[in-house]
C-alpha cells in the first residue's frame, strides 16, 4: 500500500497495540487530537483511553512514567511534541532512562521508546526544528534512530518497540507528507544499526540521514550528470550505535567521504563518522571527509533558517573538493 | 483584599458581572485610562485577527490568537509600573502593546525575523516558547531587584498547561523561598492545545496551588478587565511593598484555536465555545463603560476603525523593513564571533543569491 511517513508510523503503532498488550502509547495531544502531526490518529478510538491516553503538559513527567511503566514490564511508546522540547525531559532520559540497565546492573531496563519529530525547513517557531541527535552521542545507553522513507520509518519503529533498550525515535517533519511508498500492511522490521546503501557508487560515498537522504541523492545525480561521478549514498538510519562496518566499507571501496547533516557541526554525527574513518580506514581516504551540516548557532528563525540548513548546492561543493 | 482566598472552593473575583454591572469596587481610574484599557484590548483583538489575515495568505508564520483572553493579557500589565518587568508566553500579546512594543516590531516578528531594535526599555523578555520556563526568569528578575534595592516587581505569566511542567513548580518555591517581589499569572483558557482543564491537573483550582508553596493566591474573573487589573494591583504593590510573591488565576477561554497550525474542532464542542462567547471580555467591558456614559455607541466605531488603521498602517512598515541579513544568525551566538564561526559565516554567504 503506498503510504506517507506518518501513515506508515500510525501503522506500526497499531500493530504495536495490537500484537502486543503491554504497549502504550501517550504524550501530549495524542489522544483525541491524534497527535499534532496526526501520528497517533484513530488510535485511542480503537485501543481505548486505558492504553493511548493523553497526558499533563510535562515532558520529564511523560519520560519519567515511560521509565516506570517500563521497569514494571509494560512497553511504552511516548511522544515527545518536539525534538527541541526534550531538553526538558534531558535528566529523565539521560540521567535515568539511558543508565537504568547499568546502575542496576541489568536487574531493571527501560525497553521503551520516545518518538519525537524533528528538523527544519517548514516555518516553525523556535525550537520546534532543532536536530538534538548529536547530543545523544554522549549518552551511551540510549539508541537514536532517524528514518528516512515511510518503509523504515515503519520497520525501524517496529524494530524499536522490539529493542530491550531505550530507544529515541526521531521523525522528520519535512519527510512526513513529502511522498508516498509502498510499505506493506502486514508487520515487519527494520534492524536496528543497519545502514542502507541507497545508491551504489565507486568514486565517493556520501552519509546521510533524514531529510539529508533526498538531498544526497540530488547532489549524486547533479555532479554525475557534471562529471560522471558515481556517489554512494548510504543512510544511517540508525544514528546511534553507528554501522561501523558499513561507513568503513564504503569508504574502504570509495576513498572518499561527505557526511550531511541538519545539526549543528561540532561533536555531532559527521564528526563521529569521520573519527571512525580515521580510526579504521584512513589510509583508504584520497581527501579529507567533507562535512555539510548546520553551522554552530542556535537554529535560526524562519526567515533565515534556508541559510542555515545543508543543501544541494552545498553538498555538491563538498563532493567536488573532496573529488579535486 | 481580593487576595488571599484560599478556600479551595473559591469564587472568581469580579468587579463587574458578565453583563457588566458593577458587583465589587471599581478601582480608581480616569475615565481616559479605562478607555486605554479597553483600546488595548480592542487592539488586541484586532492584532490576533490581522496576523491570522496575513498567516492565510502567507504573510506571516504560526501564531496562536489571544481572542477571548484580552481582559487578562491587558489587565496584567496595565498595572505594572515602567521599572517591573514581565516574562510571558506566546499568548500575551496584548500585555507587550500595553508595555511599549511598538506594533511594526511585533508584527515583523510574525514575518519569522528578529525586530532590530527590540526596547530592551520595555522590560519585557521576548515571547517564550518553552511552556512555563518563563516563570523562574520573572523570579529572578525580582530576586535582583530585591537584592539590589530597587522598588521594581516582576510579572511572570503562563498558561494553564504550563502548570503541569516541573518549571512550575519551581518558579513558585523559589518565589516562596525567597520571598521575590513577583506575581505569577496562570492564564487558565481551559484548554492547552487539545487537553481540556480537567486533565490538566486534579487539583480543584490552579490558584489553590499556591498553598502548598506558602503563597497567598487569588482566583479572578479572567474576561473582567477591572477584576483582573484590581487584583494585579493589589499583588503588584504587596510585592513592591516587601509582603512577598502572590499566585494569580484569571478564568478565562481561548475562543480561537491553539495556533494557526491547530484545529480545535477535532477535540471541542461548538456549544462550549458558544457559552464562552457569551462572557466575551470585550463586551462586559463596553457595556460598563457605556452604562457609565464613558462610551457610545457612535464612538465605539470610531475607535474600533481607528484601531483597524492602525494596525493596518503598521503592517506595511513592518513589512517594508529590511528582512534580516542572510548572515545575521551569525551575530548573536557569543559576543565576540570566535574564527570558526567567521569561517562558517564566509561559508555561508557563498550560496546567497545576490538580492
Amino acid at each position: 500500500m503506498q503510504m506517507t511517513m506518518i501513515e506508515a508510523l500510525n501503522n506500526a503503532l497499531a500493530l504495536e497495540l495490537e500484537r502486543d498488550e503491554r504497549v502504550v502509547v501517550f504524550g501530549e495531544d495524542i489522544g483525541v487530537n491524534g497527535g499534532v502531526f496526526r501520528v497517533t490518529e484513530h488510535l485511542q478510538k480503537q485501543f481505548g483511553e486505558k492504553r493511548v491516553f493523553d497526558t499533563p503538559l510535562a515532558e520529564s513527567g511523560i519520560i519519567g512514567s515511560a521509565i516506570g511503566m517500563s521497569i514494571y514490564g509494560l512497553r511504552p511508546i511516548a511522544e515527545i511534541q518536539f525534538a527541541g522540547f526534550l531538553f526538558l525531559c534531558m535528566s529523565q532520559l539521560v540521567t535515568q532512562a539511558a543508565r537504568m540497565r547499568f546502575r542496576s546492573a541489568g536487574a531493571f531496563t527501560c525497553p521503551m521508546v520516545v518518538r519525537a519529530p524533528y528538523g527544519g525547513g517548514v516555518r516553525t517557531p523556535e525550537l520546534h526544528s532543532d536536530s538534538l541527535e548529536g547530543i545523544f552521542l554522549q549518552t551511551p545507553g540510549i539508541k537514536v534512530v532517524i528514518p528516512s522513507n515511510p518503509y523504515d520509518a515503519k520497520g525501524l519503529l517496529a524494530a524499536a518497540v522490539a529493542d530491550p533498550d531505550p530507544v529515541l525515535f526521531l521523525e522528520n517533519i519535512k519527510l512526513y507528507r513529502s511522498f508516498r511508498q509502498e510499505t506493506p500492511q502486514e508487520y515487519y522490521t527494520v534492524p536496528l544499526s543497519k545502514a542502507r546503501i541507497v545508491q551504489e557508487g565507486t568514486d565517493a560515498s556520501v552519509f546521510a540521514y533524514g531529510a539529508m537522504v533526498p538531498v544526497a541523492l540530488e547532489a549524486a545525480k547533479q555532479i554525475q550528470q557534471e562529471n560522471g561521478a558515481s556517489v554512494e549514498v548510504i543512510d544511517l538510519r540508525t544514528v546511534w550505535p553507528l554501522d561501523e562496518e558499513a561507513i568503513v566499507a564504503s569508504v574502504t571501496k570509495t576513498g572518499r567521504a561527505v557526511v550531511i547533516h541538519e545539526a549543528p557541526r561540532a561533536g555531532g554525527i559527521g564528526a563521529e563518522v569521520t573519527a571512525i574513518i580515521n580510526e579504521r580506514c584512513l589510509y583508504s581516504l584520497l581527501a579529507p571527509v567533507g562535512r555539510v551540516t548546520g553551522y554552530d548557532t542556535p537554529y535560526p528563525v524562519p526567515g533565515l533558517e534556508d541559510y542555515y540548513l545543508p543543501n544541494v548546492p552545498k553538498t555538491l561543493d563538498a563532493l567536488r573538493r573532496v573529488m579535486e | 483584599m481580593a487576595i488571599q482566598q484560599l478556600d479551595p472552593a473559591m469564587i472568581p473575583y469580579q468587579v463587574l458581572d458578565p453583563e457588566g454591572s458593577v458587583v465589587n469596587p471599581v478601582p480608581d481610574l480616569s475615565a481616559e485610562r479605562l478607555l486605554s484599557l479597553y483600546r488595548f484590548m480592542q487592539q488586541g483583538r484586532a492584532f490576533s485577527n490581522k496576523i491570522i489575515a496575513l498567516q492565510r495568505q502567507g504573510r506571516a508564520t504560526t501564531f496562536g490568537s489571544l481572542v477571548g483572553q484580552e481582559a487578562t493579557a491587558v489587565g496584567l500589565a496595565a498595572p505594572m509600573q515602567a521599572q517591573d518587568w514581565l516574562t510571558s508566553s506566546y499568548r500575551e500579546i496584548a500585555s507587550l502593546m500595553v508595555r511599549g512594543i511598538p506594533l511594526p516590531t511585533l508584527i515583523y516578528s510574525f514575518r519569522g525575523m528578529t525586530a532590530p531594535n527590540y526596547p530592551r526599555e520595555a522590560r519585557c523578555l521576548p515571547i517564550q516558547i518553552v511552556i512555563g520556563t518563563q516563570l523562574i526568569h520573572a523570579v529572578g528578575l525580582a530576586l535582583a531587584a530585591k537584592i539590589a534595592g530597587d522598588p521594581a516587581v516582576a510579572v511572570g505569566v503562563c498558561g494553564d498547561g504550563a502548570t503541569s511542567e516541573g518549571d512550575f513548580n519551581e518558579a513558585l518555591n523559589f518565589a516562596g523561598v525567597f520571598q521575590a517581589p513577583v506575581v505569577i499569572v496562570v492564564q487558565n483558557n481551559g484548554w492547552a492545545i487539545s487537553v481540556p482543564r480537567a486533565k490538566q491537573s486534579a487539583a480543584p483550582s490552579f490558584a489553590a496551588r499556591g498553598a502548598g508553596f506558602g503563597l497567598p493566591s487569588a482566583l479572578v474573573d479572567g474576561n473582567d478587565i477591572l477584576a483582573v487589573y484590581t487584583v494585579m494591583q493589589q499583588a503588584i504593590e504587596r510585592a513592591r511593598s516587601g509582603q512577598g510573591p502572590t499566585l494569580v488565576e484569571t478564568l478565562t477561554y481561548r475562543i480561537g484555536a491553539h495556533t494557526t497550525a491547530d484545529d480545535p474542532t477535532r477535540y471541542r464542542d461548538a456549544a462550549e465555545v458558544e457559552f464562552w462567547q457569551s462572557k466575551d471580555p470585550i463586551k462586559r467591558f463596553r457595556a460598563y463603560l457605556v452604562q457609565r456614559g464613558l462610551l457610545t455607541e457612535e464612538q465605539d466605531q470610531q475607535l474600533i476603525a481607528a484601531i483597524e488603521e492602525e494596525i493596518n498602517e503598521a503592517v506595511p512598515v513592518a513589512e517594508a523593513m529590511p528582512a534580516m541579513a542572510p548572515d545575521s544568525f551569525f551575530n548573536n551566538t557569543f559576543a565576540e564571533p570566535f574564527p570558526r564561526l567567521q569561517e562558517q559565516r564566509a561559508e555561508m554567504l557563498r550560496y546567497v543569491k545576490p538580492q
